[in-house]
């Protein structure tokens, strides 16, 4: 198995058998942030600390991303021959805040607002070291 | 209040794809032409305030139009910045320092949707790295929700982009002319789930001026003036749903719309119901639905019924997007916001040819929405 490496550092903890996503909280006025910020955009305020952030939460709107993304920036498969459309959405951490990531279904038909969620990690792509390069994303919880 | 700021001169640069025609060359055009349109001439401008997204410095283009030491501020505001020119141009006037002067906004973008620099939008690389800078998502993510709250159908989202081919038709300024029907628009290909190709606008090419002078003076340059009842930028306050945003608030707030509207109308004196017409953001169909009721002109939900009996067509109780909006003319961002205020001058003064609403409109308002979160509205009067 190659090496995974993830697609950059303080995003989310990796090596790790629970990876979880790295905000923010504001000391001041409890809001949470992602990714990691020093100032907080609801109090104003500039003490924040970083925290992990939990893995799991509902479905609050979602997308399927449907041509492939210009590269650069995007260091996934670009190559209209070979694409494949990917979901994305925000997840209601609840108490905490919503976050952004891609979604490992893509089918619209299987994809509802309100439907619980979990952390996942994925491969992105694969390095010029041979390394695969890993993300984060977020899949349904099978009821 | 009364008139402090009246148009008096519009110039447009066709929008669509120019080759060999540079984003600068276009403001260049659209100065000239708003010039012959006032009878006026570059030394007669006093001040000008300038921008472009993608095509450069505006304030090079004096070397084309003439060197007479005009005070000339380049403006950079994303998809607000022709807007932002006309607000500071509307501001400038109004302080009295100045009698007469220009707004200029212009662009030339590369084919395809807006590579989005994450660093200049405060992002980290692996925002683009991994799929998520694109701001067709948002788009999608936004009216999804939205129609998953308030019941608008998928056939209104294909009937909004049939209305702005239809009215693109009808304007020879615009890049489509050509009619699309609402069936097409919805078997066209899913760009951004529920949003298909023809739902969507694309970056484009063009350039739009608009001579401005103290009201008092307008009527030496023009026998219809246009008066700018207010000019507002608003940016995003905590909890909005914007654009490029890896992460969201769990509490809820309107957005930059709603506060640029409401302080629009306050400082106009006239409510939502005295406008006749308006041109509303549509950088994809959905939007033009969201922003009918974020500015005030109905509440959520509403669309479904007004825009399947017709309401916002050009012979409707409200039109829409008369000149075909993003939809049919494209998206050259430093001048988008500038071809809606081209459009409503057009409008009110009787002028807008095939797609002339009707019963003489008096009051036409604009609102032009963009990355990161800002919001720019105006209100025109005969």
């Amino acid at each position: 198995m190659p090496t995974q490496v993830p697609v950059s550092e303080g995003v989310f903890t990796w090596p790790s058998e629970r990876p979880r996503l790295i905000g923010s909280r504001c000391r001041a006025c409890g809001n949470h942030m992602f990714p990691v910020q020093s100032g907080c955009p609801k109090c104003t305020g500039a003490d924040t600390e970083t925290v992990e952030l939990d893995s799991r939460g509902t479905l609050w709107t979602w997308t399927v991303q449907g041509f492939p993304p210009k590269a650069p920036p995007y260091m996934g498969d670009a190559d209209p021959k070979t694409f494949k459309a990917f979901g994305v959405g925000y997840v209601e951490l609840p108490g905490q805040v919503k976050v952004e990531a891609r979604l490992t279904e893509a089918d619209p038909s299987r994809l509802r607002i309100g439907m619980e969620m979990e952390m996942v990690i994925i491969p992105l792509t694969t390095d010029a070291d041979g390394n695969e390069v890993v993300t984060f994303a977020f899949r349904p919880v099978d009821a | 209040m009364s008139d402090e700021v009246a148009i008096v001169g519009i110039g447009m640069h066709e929008f669509g794809r120019h080759d060999g025609v540079s984003g600068m060359d276009q403001g260049v055009i659209a100065v000239r032409r708003a010039l012959a349109d006032a009878g006026l001439s570059w030394e007669d401008m006093q001040f000008a305030f300038g921008g472009s997204q993608a095509a450069g410095a505006a304030d090079t283009m004096v070397s084309h139009l003439g060197l007479t030491g005009l005070q000339f501020i380049n403006v950079a505001n994303g998809c607000a910045t022709g807007g932002s020119a006309l607000f500071s141009a509307y501001n400038t006037i109004r302080s009295g320092v100045f009698d007469l002067g220009i707004a200029i906004g212009f662009d030339k973008h590369e084919r395809g949707a807006f590579r989005v620099n994450t660093k200049a939008s405060g992002l980290g690389d692996w925002y683009g790295a991994t799929g998520l800078a694109l701001t067709t998502q948002f788009f999608g993510m936004k009216i999804n929700r939205y129609m998953h709250e308030y019941g608008i159908s998928q056939s209104t989202l294909a009937k909004v982009s049939a209305k702005a081919f239809r009215n693109g038709t009808l304007n020879p300024m615009a890049w489509r002319r050509k009619p699309i029907s609402e069936q097409e628009v919805l078997d066209s290909a899913m760009l951004s789930y529920p949003l298909t190709q023809y739902m969507f606008c694309s970056p484009g090419e063009g350039g739009v001026a608009l001579i401005l002078a103290r009201a008092d003076k307008a009527k030496q340059y023009t026998d219809t003036p246009i008066y700018l009842k207010a000019a507002v930028v608003r940016s995003r306050r905590f909890g909005s749903f914007e654009v490029l945003a890896p992460s969201i608030a769990l509490e809820h707030n309107a957005g930059p719309t709603v506060d640029a509207s409401k302080a629009a109308f306050e400082m106009a004196g006239i409510g939502p119901e005295d406008v006749d017409l308006a041109q509303l953001q549509d950088t994809e169909s959905g939007a033009e639905v969201m922003h009918m009721a974020e500015n005030g002109f109905c509440e959520h939900g509403e669309q479904e019924d007004l825009i399947q009996r017709g309401d916002t067509e050009i012979g409707g109780r409200f039109p829409v997007n008369t000149d075909g909006g993003c939809l049919a003319n494209g998206e050259p961002i430093g001048a988008s916001g500038l071809r809606q205020v081209y459009e409503n001058v057009l409008q009110l003064r009787g002028g807008a040819g095939a797609r002339q609403v009707p019963n003489d409109p008096q009051v036409a308002y604009t609102h032009v929405y963009g990355a990161p979160g800002i919001s720019g509205v105006t209100i025109l009067s005969r």
